[in-house]
């Protein structure tokens, strides 16, 4: 007989957990003492609820593997739910076990008690609160399989502290049968079989893809399909990686700030191939006029919810991506011949091309591109690059050629400003040893920079890009297009000295300011200083703006680019 | 488009509020909910009344069947099937009116369950259009209380919604 919170941590070794991110508090006592009288767990204490549960995400992101977060009651959840939400809008396997409060004292308004499964419920793929100490062991079991199968997403496990002192038998299942949830995996057949005949018909064709390839880790299939096909490729903003940005079908991004030819080649399709990607509004904008083109669309999603949602669908095929690519392979294997028109589609493309949509202006200040391009080169293109939410996000997805899956790690859905931060650690503790940047700004490193003295406490050496223009470039950038350059709010004022900041907490600080000093700058910081963290605050021109963009409401093709301001 | 929409769903503590929290945050409309345990007390029966085009009423069932206490989910209206309400009404039943009242529960096939001086209470079920048409027939202002489980339904012949 071992005591609930023995069981946690043996529910956790049993699961291969390697890093749990936490703070302890009131509610989870008992737990941290067990974690303290192990070492195959590791604790990772950050500075604040919400930045465990970013790393713990990043941690997934950047493996396979289910991101696990240790949290008290009360505000310990609450300062958890942006991390949750962000975790559920981006579909990441992550398992956060809450301290609850005794259970007889739920309901009376108790010290550090808060409705943890009412509150976290929406932005949750399940959550349990345990009630039994004899129900902890499947409970936890549960939730990391419902966790990691189907759609991933975040599960919520609510402790209260008498179960983790009370004892009993731990037997852990080896596996778990719900009848209520038995997600499809295999497509369907006759699907599979009418999407290749489409895919031969086609004269347009384009494959659109997303996170979904990502997290069923099918980037190798997709490019085997992509190359068979000689198709053109375009990557959702979650879907980086998931095909070699530099091999020539890609067409980069698409959607509000995807390149020209993506968004043409995407609207203009005669035949869309999408796969683990589900149309949102920030990937087709208008959908009206989306949908004045008349196309085929086969959609390939292991949520049936995700298919006709936005957009209807010709040739559903509800199954994981990886094994639904396995089965178009085989078919195609039995001979498949793309009609000879796509050649001209190629030329097309091309001529899309020819616009070079991602050229910007030269300045006499740094542009944020250009330190994007450089971070690239210095890096050969291997590093796994975290971003926060604005400027710097779209810069970073734009100019840093991604040729691996997993390499870019970001709030694409619930646009979370503060993660890069956590985000880099999660990643560094997943893969130890890489070079890890986070590209962000002023603005949103500021939202989770306490983080910088979890960093020093674990000696991980992240490499942190700030983008430092003085405004919260996004916001500025729409107020300069659409608001007739009323900057409300968009300024940031009384901004640390970041390189005393980085220097105080114990790592290193730069700050660059001419566009010469760039390149060496990186090098330094990849080089010389490559076991420490390097703050390196790049003072970059204030105006810079993301282009090409598609502004909300209008359609994909509609497009302001570099030149037309 | 009116739908009837069958859940079975694990009997959790919490289940109830998936299924409203779902409908809520997605912009759905509830017009009647009812639920209770089935013979298997392991699962309760949820009926949810609903309005929505064909491509609404497809979101819907498909984000039903994602909650993960949800085991099956039907929309009943799809095909043969029969629907009950249950309404329970309080009338005043003085002078005149208490003759009439009579007389128009028996017009309905209601059954009279209270009895006082002054007032009624009847019991009507069918089909919701039966129940407004009986509080139509009434005198608004002879009606003290009304209350009504919501629609519950169920398959014709052998359509069956068991695990």
């Amino acid at each position: 007989m071992i005591s609930g919170a023995e069981i946690v941590i043996r529910c956790l070794q049993e699961e291969k957990v390697d890093y749990v991110f936490g703070y302890p508090g009131g509610s989870v006592l008992h737990i941290y003492d067990a974690l303290f009288k192990q070492e195959d767990v590791k604790h990772i204490l950050v500075r604040h609820e919400q930045a465990a549960v970013h790393a713990a995400d990043a941690y997934s992101r950047s493996s396979q593997k289910v991101g696990v977060a240790l949290v008290t009651s009360g505000p310990g959840v609450t300062n958890t739910v942006t991390g949750i939400a962000t975790a559920y809008m981006d579909s990441i396997p992550m398992v956060v076990l809450c301290g609850q409060v005794p259970t007889q004292y739920i309901g009376q308004d108790a010290f550090q008690e808060c409705d943890t499964v009412g509150i976290t419920r929406p932005c949750v793929k399940h959550n349990f609160l345990v009630k039994d100490v004899k129900d902890l062991a499947l409970t936890i079991k549960k939730a990391f399989h419902i966790a990691s199968t189907g759609r991933p997403g975040p599960v919520v496990v609510d402790i209260p502290k008498d179960i983790t002192a009370q004892v009993c038998e731990f037997d852990y299942p080896k596996s778990v049968q719900m009848r209520s949830y038995n997600p499809v995996v295999k497509g369907h057949l006759g699907q599979i079989k009418k999407a290749v005949q489409i895919l031969q018909e086609a004269k347009r064709p384009i494959i659109y893809t997303g996170g979904g390839v990502i997290l069923s880790d099918a980037a190798e299939k997709l490019t085997t399909l992509a190359r068979k096909l000689n198709f053109p490729v375009t990557n959702t903003l979650m879907g980086l990686g998931g095909y070699p940005a530099t091999d020539k079908q890609f067409v980069g991004m698409l959607g509000m700030h995807g390149t020209f030819e993506a968004n043409n080649a995407m609207h203009f399709a005669d035949v869309i191939l999408a796969i683990g990607a589900r149309f949102d509004d920030r990937v087709i904008g208008n959908p009206e006029h989306f949908g004045e083109e008349k196309r085929r669309v086969i959609h390939i999603d292991i949520d049936p919810s995700s298919i006709s949602k936005r957009v209807k669908v010709d040739v559903p095929i509800v199954g994981n991506v990886n094994d639904v690519l396995d089965e178009i392979l085989k078919l195609m294997d039995g001979g498949f011949t793309a009609d000879p028109e796509v050649a001209d589609w190629w030329k097309q493309i091309d001529e899309w091309r020819g616009r070079n949509s991602l050229a910007y202006r030269q300045s006499e200040h740094i542009m944020p591109q250009y330190v994007v391009e450089k971070l690239y080169e210095v890096t050969g293109g291997d590093a796994f690059i975290t971003s926060d939410v604005g400027q710097h996000q779209m810069f970073a997805a734009q100019y840093y050629k991604f040729d691996k899956p997993r390499r870019w790690i970001n709030s694409g859905g619930l646009g979370t400003m503060g993660v890069g931060l956590p985000y880099g650690m999660g990643v560094l503790l997943a893969n130890p040893g890489s070079q890890v940047a986070c590209v962000t700004g002023e603005g949103s490193i500021q939202m989770c920079i306490q983080e910088l003295s979890t960093c020093k406490q674990y000696e991980l050496p992240i490499k942190i890009i700030n983008l430092n223009n003085g405004m919260l470039g996004m916001v500025r950038q729409w107020q300069e297009m659409f608001y007739s350059k009323r900057y409300s709010q968009s300024y940031v004022t009384s901004l640390p000295d970041f390189v005393k900041l980085a220097e105080s907490y114990g790592h290193v600080g730069m700050r660059i300011e001419r566009p010469e000093d760039v390149e060496p700058a990186l090098r330094k910081a990849f080089t010389e200083y490559k076991d420490r963290l390097v703050f390196m605050d790049f003072i970059i021109d204030p105006g810079a703006n993301v282009f090409p963009m598609v502004a909300a409401g209008k359609g994909l093709t509609e497009m302001i680019l570099a030149e037309d301001i | 488009m009116r739908h009837i929409i069958s859940i079975l769903i694990e009997n959790e503590a919490g289940a109830l509020s998936r299924v409203a929290g779902l409908f809520s945050a997605r912009g759905y409309n509830i017009e009647s909910l009812t639920v209770a345990p089935t013979e298997d007390p392991s699962l309760s029966r949820m009926t949810i009344l609903t309005w929505g085009s064909d491509e609404v009423l497809e979101q819907i069932t498909k984000q039903l069947n994602k909650l993960v206490d949800v085991v099956k989910v039907v929309d009943l209206s799809e095909a043969a099937h029969v629907e009950r309400e249950l309404m329970l009404i309080k009338v005043r039943a003085t002078g005149k009116d208490r003759e009439e009242m009579k007389r128009m529960a028996d017009i309905f096939r209601g059954r009279i369950i209270d009895v006082t001086e002054s007032t009624y209470v009847i019991e009507l079920t069918g089909a919701s259009s039966k129940l407004d048409s009986f509080i139509a027939a009434l005198d608004a202002g002879l009606i003290l209380e009304t209350v009504r489980t919501g629609v519950c339904g169920i398959g014709r012949g052998d359509r069956i919604l068991k695990v």
